[in-house]
């Protein structure tokens, strides 16, 4: 049984390919915890978790609090209007707050990039990025390669097409390189202004259009349009975003006969993706949303330290 | 009372001077340069292996007062200037309240004379309130002191009202210090658009949205007249709009801050340092490049600092939230000399013009000069002082420098202001 090299997992450049296998492995033998009736490990037990959530998410944080609760450790939430931030408390002293109090994992999502590494500088405990920002999400990139190795069985020689605004996606700051990493081309396909300044910096191919690239593809990744960017104007509508970059009927027949739809969620129905490209069985969302917990469950475990001989009690 | 600095070797492109000679001083004026000179009654200050140069002056500086004490004021704004060898600051307006009347200015003046032997210039908002919308009363601003008008910090966005606030400057013979930063193309940007910002995961500042502002307010020289100052330049597209400004003859300046020269964007990492938050922000190594070589060859006529104080608990906020710059004056000179001048690529004369001489020439200030007669406001340079950058070493209030742990050679040790040390062998007087 192998450990990870790292204490922390802020940006997923931290995990090295074979600490991402041991997860992925790990992951796997939770997820057959999870389908059993009685989904409990006494793992963790004694172990305080803290899901500091300093943005709204829901998704993200349930997932966080379910792997805690399973693996028996002691959840607390806390939330942006829970938390200190709101009389003013700086991120610095809400890290020390809860250092004194000895938390052993912290599991932080904020939306400034790099507040990851300020609890690290600040606090014992172990930190994992909950999603910072613009910048990265890891575990929701680990449990994208989850799905994705689950469904193909391998990385290298898979072509992924990640279609949205990748400029403000720290999914794909995170999925984008680790794909690269484990031997997957991938391809970020958006319009130019919803495009970061140098997308070769993920280590991905660029495409304004997808249907140049869609046959290709083995994995389709979509990411979620935030309505509330439209204000600032980066498309003219979201119908024409709709017909540019949208996975409808059309495009549904014109894909790889193995090819999956991925997506982040939450969906915005007839944007991104129509209701045949939600519910068709080649799109693997709620997958993902499973994988989440197992995924989450596997780097709560290895960052603790627990031993590998405990998991299949 | 008399006192006589010898064997320094003086260095002053303006009379010519690259020599080993005293300096007598008396009554805040040099007296006499000479070989062999000595004084019966008054003091001797042996200065051999230094370098005795006219007075450094920085043309960009945040004091915070009135208003932002915290984070520094006039008295330790002054003594981190007399650290780093500078006799002369100008003081930016973006005090709270803002310097745009003119009892604000002679507040600003009067205090700082009653706290701090450096000697403290005034620069006034160019807009009202530095709202740039309205012109500020610049005319009382003048009559009490002040030696420009700057929005710095903003900038003024209308066109038009930059228009105008040129043409009104211009009626007073001072320059309008412009911070270029056209607000639509930065957005929420913290750093250089591109390849940091992109992993990182930052709002870039792109290079267009400075020199765009750039263009606009050269061009604006031209249509009104008016002596423009083009302050922390700090892209190579920058540089080309300056030199061409200047080849076509119009009145255009330009200052550079050190950490434009000496960093870069890849200094910033994945542990968001925000010392490192610049506006403009690091640029690349290529703005660095071209920026260093405009320097030398005079394109970009001064170093400025744009020494910007902070409370340690501001900048120890997340990288987002944090407030831009760094502090400046007492690392300033330690850098050039390191980086610049002991490595061949700045001579001494070069370095005296581009931190002593031009920043007056830009205020119109009584220029300083190693010869009988100019007002002794003199720097003294150790050339061989090596030391380290560290957050306990500075006599500013505030610690947040871009350099922490940068080990330099060459620093200040003795300045004179008006014939009196504000420094005296590294010791900051009063």
């Amino acid at each position: 049984m192998g450990a990870l090299s790292c204490e922390h997992v802020l940006n997923i450049q931290d995990l090295s390919n074979a600490d991402i296998m041991l997860v992925l492995d790990t992951a796997r033998s939770f997820k057959e915890v999870n389908e059993r009736t009685i989904k409990k490990l006494p793992t963790l037990r004694g172990r305080t978790v803290v899901n500091l959530f300093l943005e709204p998410s829901t998704r993200t944080r349930t997932s966080f609090e379910i792997a805690a609760k399973r693996l028996s450790a002691d959840g607390i939430n806390m939330s942006p209007s829970t938390s200190a931030t709101v009389k003013g408390e700086s991120l610095v002293d809400t890290a020390q707050t809860l250092d004194a109090m000895d938390c052993d994992l912290v599991i932080i999502r904020h939306r400034y990039a790099g507040s990851p590494y300020v609890l690290t500088q600040n606090m014992r405990a172990h930190i994992i990025n909950g999603g910072d920002g613009k910048h990265q999400h890891p575990t929701q990139a680990l449990l994208d390669l989850f799905t994705i190795r689950e469904k193909f069985g391998r990385f290298e020689g898979l072509e992924v097409g990640i279609v949205g605004d990748i400029a403000h996606s720290r999914v794909c700051g995170s999925l984008a390189p680790a794909l690269t990493a484990l031997g997957a081309r991938v391809t970020v396909v958006a319009p130019p202004t919803l495009l970061p300044a140098c997308p070769e910096a993920l280590g991905a191919d660029v495409s304004f259009e997808l249907d140049p690239v869609l046959e290709k593809l083995d994995v389709v990744y979509m990411l979620r349009i935030q309505q509330e960017r439209i204000e600032q104007s980066p498309l003219p509508t979201l119908r024409e975003y709709a017909r540019l970059y949208g996975i409808g009927t059309d495009r549904l027949a014109r894909l790889k006969e193995e090819a999956i739809i991925m997506h982040p969620g939450p969906v915005n129905r007839g944007v991104e993706l129509s209701s045949e490209a939600v519910d068709t069985a080649r799109n693997l969302l709620l997958y993902q949303v499973n994988a989440g917990v197992a995924v989450r469950m596997a780097l709560m475990y290895l960052l603790l330290g627990g031993d590998k001989d405990g998991l299949a009690a | 009372m008399a006192l006589l600095l010898k064997n320094a070797r003086c260095v002053d492109p303006s009379v010519g001077l690259d020599a080993v000679v005293d300096v007598l001083l008396r009554d805040g004026v040099i007296v006499e340069l000479g070989c062999d000179l000595t004084v019966s009654k008054g003091e001797t200050v042996d200065l051999v292996g230094k370098v005795l140069v006219p007075g450094l002056v920085d043309m960009h500086v945040h004091l915070r007062e009135p208003g932002q004490e915290y984070k520094e004021d006039m008295q330790s704004g002054g003594r981190a200037a007399a650290k780093g060898g500078f006799t002369g600051v100008l003081a930016m307006p973006n005090t709270k309240p803002v310097v745009d009347t003119g009892a604000r200015v002679s507040f600003l003046l009067e205090k700082a004379r009653e706290v701090t032997r450096t000697r403290v210039y005034a620069s006034g908002a160019l807009s009202h309130g530095l709202g740039g919308e309205a012109l500020s009363e610049m005319g009382d601003m003048i009559a009490a002191g002040a030696l420009a008008f700057t929005d710095d910090g903003r900038g003024v966005q209308d066109d038009g009202m930059m228009r105008r606030a040129m043409d009104y400057a211009k009626m007073f013979k001072v320059p309008v210090l412009s911070h270029c930063q056209r607000e639509s193309l930065v957005g929420a940007g913290v750093v250089n658009e591109g390849l940091v910002s992109t992993r990182l995961g930052l709002a870039g500042w792109p290079a267009a949205g400075e020199e765009v502002q750039i263009a606009r307010d050269i061009a604006l020289s031209e249509l009104t007249g008016c002596a423009l100052h083009i302050q922390h330049i700090s892209t190579a597209g920058g540089v080309e709009l300056l030199r061409r400004a200047k080849a076509a003859g119009l009145p255009v300046t330009a200052e550079v801050t050190p950490h434009h020269l000496f960093l870069s964007e890849d200094d910033l990492d994945e542990t968001y340092n925000s010392n490192l938050k610049m506006n403009p922000p690091l640029r690349t190594k290529a703005d660095c490049a071209a920026l260093t070589a405009a320097l030398i060859d005079g394109t970009i006529d001064c170093i400025a600092t744009d020494h910007a104080p902070h409370a340690a608990h501001e900048k120890a906020l997340e990288f987002e939230l944090a407030p831009f710059g760094t502090t400046g004056l007492e690392t300033a000179l330690g850098l050039v000399l390191t980086h610049l001048v002991a490595t061949g690529t700045l001579s001494w004369q070069t370095l005296v013009e581009r931190m002593a001489h031009a920043a007056r020439r830009i205020l119109r200030i009584e220029p300083v000069r190693l010869q009988a007669g100019s007002i002794a406001d003199l720097t003294v340079i150790d050339p061989e002082f090596n030391w380290m950058v560290t957050a306990d070493g500075f006599v500013s209030k505030a610690k947040n420098s871009a350099f922490i742990g940068r080990e330099l050679k060459g620093r200040a040790s003795h300045v004179y202001v008006g014939g009196y040390a504000s420094l005296d062998n590294g010791v900051v007087v009063v």
